[in-house]
């Protein structure tokens, strides 16, 4: 295996090209990372389309933030990219080479639907087991389960996996075909105006050349009939989390009406059933993100339905340990959602009323029985069985479970050079780790690709623009068919007749398909033919299908941004289908109101602002030294910055790991090699005097004793400025020399040993999760079982007792857990409400808790006392977040621009995050979130200037008087106020930085004298829309029946 | 999926508008997203809007709004991401301070509060946008047609 501490050194072929394995959010995050470092990309993908099961949930934790709409813009990014290609229904059969340069032969299954579809849909409607109902009847053909909605509806043979899904394009499910089984059908090529199908259509075999591979098939949810107990398949009303997530999501199986399976009815009272198939004898793991969703999950659900809905959840511990989760978890109870500790052994179905009973032991050891309407399992994460295919090609390591488990600190290694892993496949883990995960795969993969980045990006060669500065607007309106899908309801050429009759139109014509490749062929034509200089395509969205249009016409000469669409599918058709008449009109409207503001539109240009090369990393502990050895080795001058004499951080007081791994040796060997490293200019006992500039063009200036020491010109910064450990003022702390942390424990266990002590006792949470700090410390829980461990170790007969509120060891520290359990180590629950008490009496501590089981106070007598304290953010970070305008938790660590998809982001671009400088977190998690901060860096420093958007914000002279009013609502403080004497007098008005716009446009609405506009989105041209719609068009009659394809056609 | 319409249709007796305008604002990552969402979803409302694609419900200029209404249209609407959503940091809680105040000048132009509406619509929520468009233009059909429409 490669070392992760060695860059490599031979000099072998480096293909600039990757293979990424998985289409989820992993998968996706990797591919994107990978275009903008200059690798050219093949996502291969098991199924049809992209985007995992992150596509199917309805809202994300501790947030609510509406999945879809985050990961929509990304799912349209990949999907237009020029260097990333996407491989769908792929299965990896072989890979051969080295890392540098590997072989890869792919195997792509039929999807009988080529690229001429443009997911009209037609052929859904055509298909004959689209209309299959389903029966008791076992005889009768059964309808078809809809995958997307876990079941819980039904799709024909050939069907659109979600409206979202990338690539857009149907496919055919050839266990199923009609055509495929009987030879007789292919009602769908018929009904395909397109041509597009082909149902003889056959696997085919692809080789690719690439440099590395990252690994992220992801993860399936556990069977809950591994449980018979819990009777999944059997009650109707009892269905998986992941079925419920479908029932609440407005794209679901009842448009977000949650209703139970048996008789639809509205349930009244849901029980979620906590760790089914993990956390068990079989399943030795904790599937790390259950707690959390079946807190959304009853969160929404009440929110859906009634806040008074009864929604119990039941859970051995509750673990929301990550940013936000403890707080979140304080919500759902503040909103009467009930948390029961026990493991529930056994579900009965009520034969009549079809509810659910549930028998149980609670915690006082009473038995009890409740009754519910529907019932969700928690099930846990398992690795995607595609995955298992995956193992002889690559040559890779599974456990018992199917993970690919990483070694520690070397997180994203796959353990073959040059294969690299990502997201549920090492082990189970939430949505923003995952994409982490992506990120550091990428990074370091880039220290072995860096040579070869950029050579096999596509190169595009357009025309020369033509000038249409001045011109009379001469507008081509392009009306499409979308075979029968606008046709059917919209009177096409009685818009095309409009169209015409209005002013600046110069051609009009309907299309049947205006994004299949003959029409995109015609409009060049036509655009060149009759010198047209503005351009509308009235079709579907504008969200999906600008760029294409935008494209065609540069291709014809024309600057990209004279180019209008009126959505007259998406906006009409489809949501006018019984009214004719009124949406045909409604089109037309639409069409004039592009009209008008095509008319307005102006060439725009992206503006390029160079880029400054180098890194300014700020902290030298194990986050910004993995994040600097990696840029370092990637090419990028790195600059580190410490403020201590040494490297190392909190770290260098690290002894020992879970699962025995050393933290000094490889502390040592990182320091080693950032020092030998020649990219990387090591800055220590110095102070962050001033960072000004933005992304790309950052100047930061340091000071050593007071006098400045160096100014630094840089493109991107990373913060890894870490954390600390709190020190209590309870429990005796500081007070009697045998009341520890535990991290003094461990220092003190690995230097004198245990000394004489024969019973330890640990109390968990001392400073967390309570009102003052409510968030939870994510890695005391391990630390504490850790400590426990290596007492056992040194000393099997010393007795050890955890006082915890719920012990938290996600993922595969769950093992050690059990491992302690088994070693004799005694866990005593203890309420929040009803906190230990540690005292001093005749020379010995004694320690009391009140244990909920016996219900009753026990008194240990304690030789050694250790406080799981929390990793707590530094003061100063205050004044870090000032001077870089990022911002801070209401916690004081530092906040991503996104939880989930931009986990070490700042939503001020160039500036990254990681390490306890973010949360709290293990060694292992630093590294990858330190190698993702840097792979995201990277793509900023990997090119040689900034495309900044078009869209963006521009100062009127003769409009802006200086009033700044649009300074302060700026959200990007891109708008400053300028004073400067014009005249003999002081002349004030305002400036953009274009490198901070967005192009939101808050500015133009909050100006007074139009002085400041949006281009593309300008006052005027808003304006222009607004006054077409208030003069309709004419209305009349509902239009003939749809034209045929040969009259569309004509 | 079906075609079904989401409210009870307005009672005859109450329309005192039959055939509106409403000229809706849409910002293009949320509500846009949500209004073509309902496209795919088939879901109905009646054809009485005209939709304006914006980046962002805070791009939306008071002026424009007022504009609108003086000019004949029937009401309009201004749809953003919910809050905590917004794809520009907070846009939208921009946009909610404006319609505060848009609300106020309403009555100095003499219009019924019904006429402007701000509604949260998020990408996911294409129903939810087919309901907040039906029941603003049955909000509009209940009242007389705009008294600045001319022609």
């Amino acid at each position: 295996m490669r070392d992760p501490m060695n860059s490599s050194h031979d000099h072998g072929k480096r293909v600039g090209a990757a293979l990424v394995v998985g289409g989820g959010i992993g998968g996706m995050q990797a591919s994107l990372d990978f275009a903008a470092a200059g690798i050219k990309v093949y996502l291969a993908e098991s199924g049809p389309c992209i985007g995992g099961v992150m596509s199917q949930l309805d809202k994300t934790f501790p947030t609510n933030d509406c999945a879809m709409c985050t990961m929509a813009p990304r799912l349209v990014e990949i999907s237009r990219h020029k260097d990333i290609e996407i491989i769908p229904l792929a299965d990896l059969a072989g890979i051969e080479g080295k890392a540098g340069d590997f072989t890869v032969t792919v195997r792509r299954r039929p999807r009988f639907v080529n690229d001429e579809c443009t997911a009209c849909g037609d052929c859904l409607k055509a298909c004959p087991l689209g209309k299959l109902k389903p029966s008791d009847d076992p005889k009768k053909p059964q309808p078809i389960p809809d995958e997307y909605n876990m079941g819980l509806s039904f799709r024909p043979a050939i069907y659109i996996p979600y409206a979202q899904a990338v690539p857009n394009r149907a496919v055919v499910d050839p266990e199923r075909c009609l055509y495929m089984k009987t030879g007789k059908c292919k009602l769908c090529v018929k009904a395909c105006q397109a041509g597009a199908i082909d149902l003889d259509q056959k696997e085919a075999a692809v080789t690719l050349s690439v440099g590395a591979v990252v690994v992220a098939p992801g993860y399936k949810l556990i069977d809950p009939k591994v449980k018979p107990d819990y009777g999944y398949g059997t009650y109707k009303n009892v269905i998986t989390a992941l079925e419920f997530e479908r029932l609440l999501s407005a794209s679901g199986p009842h448009l977000g009406k949650v209703m139970r399976p048996s008789d639809k009815a509205e349930p009244k009272r849901i029980a979620f059933i906590q760790c089914v198939g993990s956390r068990d004898n079989e399943r030795d793991y904790c599937s790390a993100v259950c707690c959390m969703y079946a807190t959304k999950e009853a969160l929404l659900a009440k929110e859906h339905l009634s806040p008074d809905l009864r929604c119990d959840i039941y859970f051995m511990d509750l673990r929301a340990f990550s940013k936000g989760f403890e707080e979140y978890y304080n919500r759902a109870k503040s909103h009467g959602v009930r948390y029961i500790r026990c493991r529930v052994p056994k579900l009965s179905e009520d034969p009549n009323t079809r509810n659910v009973r549930l028998k149980f032991v609670a915690e006082d050891e009473t038995k009890r029985e409740a009754e519910y309407d529907l019932v969700v399992l928690s099930a846990g994460l398992k690795p995607n069985p595609s995955s298992t295919a995956l193992k002889e090609p690559l040559g890779l390591e599974f456990d018992q479970h199917g993970f690919c488990a990483a070694k520690p600190f070397s997180p994203v290694d796959s353990g073959r050079e040059g294969i690299f892993v990502a997201g549920v496949f090492t082990e189970p883990k939430d949505i923003p780790e995952t994409v982490i995960q992506a990120s550091g795969s990428v990074a370091r993969a880039m220290e072995l690709l860096a040579p070869a980045k950029g050579e096999l990006l596509a190169k595009k060669e357009y025309p020369p623009e033509t000038d249409v500065r001045g011109a009379e607007p001469k507008v081509g309106v392009f009306i499409c068919h979308c075979g029968t899908n606008i046709a059917s309801v919209v009177a096409v050429k009685g818009v095309v007749a409009y169209a015409q009759s209005l002013p600046n139109v110069a051609h009009a014509e309907n299309v049947l398909y205006a994004c299949a490749n003959d029409s995109q062929e015609k409009i060049k034509k036509t655009v060149m033919e009759k010198g047209l200089n503005r351009v509308i395509v009235a079709a579907c969205t504008p969200r999906t299908h600008e760029p294409l249009f935008r494209n065609t016409i540069r291709e014809a000469g024309l600057n990209p941004y004279l180019f209008e669409m009126a959505n007259i599918r998406d906006q009409c058709s489809w949501v006018h289908m019984g009214e004719p008449a009124l949406a045909t009109r409604k089109a037309k409207d639409l069409v004039r109101m592009a009209l008008a503001k095509a008319r307005l539109l102006e060439p725009l240009q992206k503006k390029r602002v160079p880029i400054q090369k180098g890194v300014v990393v700020i902290g030298g502990g194990l986050a910004g030294m993995t994040a600097s050895l990696t840029l370092g080795r990637q090419g990028f001058t790195v600059h580190l910055v410490e403020r201590d004499p040494e490297l190392g951080g909190m770290m260098r007081r690290s002894r020992y790991l879970l699962g025995g791994a050393d933290p000094q040796k490889h502390l040592s060997d990182v320091i080693a090699a950032v020092k030998a490293e020649k990219n990387i200019a090591i800055h220590l006992s110095v102070k962050l005097e001033a960072v000004e500039g933005c992304v790309g063009n950052f100047k930061t200036r340091l000071s050593a004793d007071g006098r400045p020491s160096a100014e630094i010109d840089h493109g991107a910064i990373i913060v890894a400025t870490g954390a600390r450990e709190h020190k209590p003022d309870e429990y005796l702390y500081g007070r009697n020399p045998s009341v520890l942390t535990q991290l003094e424990l461990e220092e003190r266990l690995s230097h004198d040993g245990l000394g004489k002590a024969k019973t330890v006792v640990m109390i968990q949470c001392v400073g967390s999760r309570d009102e003052k700090r409510p968030n939870c410390g994510r890695v005391c829980c391990a630390s504490a079982v850790k400590n426990a461990l290596k007492i056992k170790e040194l000393s099997p007969e010393t007795g050890v007792y955890v006082l915890f509120r719920d012990v938290r060891t996600y993922g595969f520290k769950e093992a050690f857990y059990t491992e302690a359990r088994r070693k004799g180590v005694v866990f005593v629950r203890y309420d929040e409400t009803r906190k230990p008490t540690v005292a001093e009496e005749g020379g010995r501590i004694l320690v009391t808790v009140w244990e909920p089981i016996s219900r009753a106070e026990v008194v240990l007598p304690a030789d050694l006392v250790a406080l799981s304290t929390p990793t707590v953010p530094h003061p100063e970070n205050k004044d870090l977040a000032q001077m870089l305008k990022v911002p801070l938790d209401p916690n004081g660590f530092f906040l991503e621009a996104h939880m989930k998809l931009r986990p070490v982001d700042f939503a001020t671009e160039g500036v990254f995050l990681c390490g306890a400088a973010h949360f709290p977190k293990t060694p292992d998690e630093t590294i990858a979130q330190s190698l993702g901060a840097a792979a995201r860096a990277a793509t900023v420093l990997a090119k040689d200037a900034m495309e900044l958007s078009a869209n963006i914000s521009h100062v009127i002279n003769d409009g802006c008087d200086g009033c700044a009013y649009c300074v302060e609502p700026c959200p990007y403080k891109a708008v400053t106020l300028l004073e400067y004497m014009r005249e003999g007098a002081i002349k004030k008005m305002v400036e953009v930085n274009e490198s901070l716009c967005k192009g939101c446009g808050v500015c133009q609405a909050t100006c007074p004298k139009k002085g400041i506009v949006v281009r593309g989105f300008r006052l005027e041209q808003i304006a222009a829309m607004v006054e077409a719609a208030l003069t309709p068009a004419p209305l009349e009659p509902a239009p003939a029946p749809e034209p045929t394809e040969e009259e569309a056609k004509t | 999926m079906s075609q079904q319409a989401l409210a009870k249709p307005l009672d005859p007796s109450e329309i005192q508008n039959p055939d509106p305008l409403v000229v809706a604002f849409c910002c293009n990552w949320c509500s846009y997203t949500g209004a073509d969402l309902a496209g795919t979803s088939r879901l109905q409302y009646p054809p009485h809007a005209r939709i304006i694609r914006v980046m962002c419900s805070g791009m939306v200029h008071p002026n424009l709004v007022i504009d609108a209404l003086t000019k004949g249209a029937d009401g309009v609407m201004i749809c953003g991401c919910h809050p905590g959503d917004c794809h520009y940091i907070d846009g939208n809680l921009k946009t909610e301070k404006r319609a505060e105040a848009i609300k106020l000048m309403l009555e100095d132009f003499g219009l019924e509060p019904e006429r402007f509406r701000l509604e949260w619509v998020s990408a996911s929520e294409g129903p939810r946008f087919a309901q907040v468009m039906q029941e603003m233009i049955d909000g509009v059909k209940r009242l007389p047609p705009s008294s600045y429409k001319t022609g």
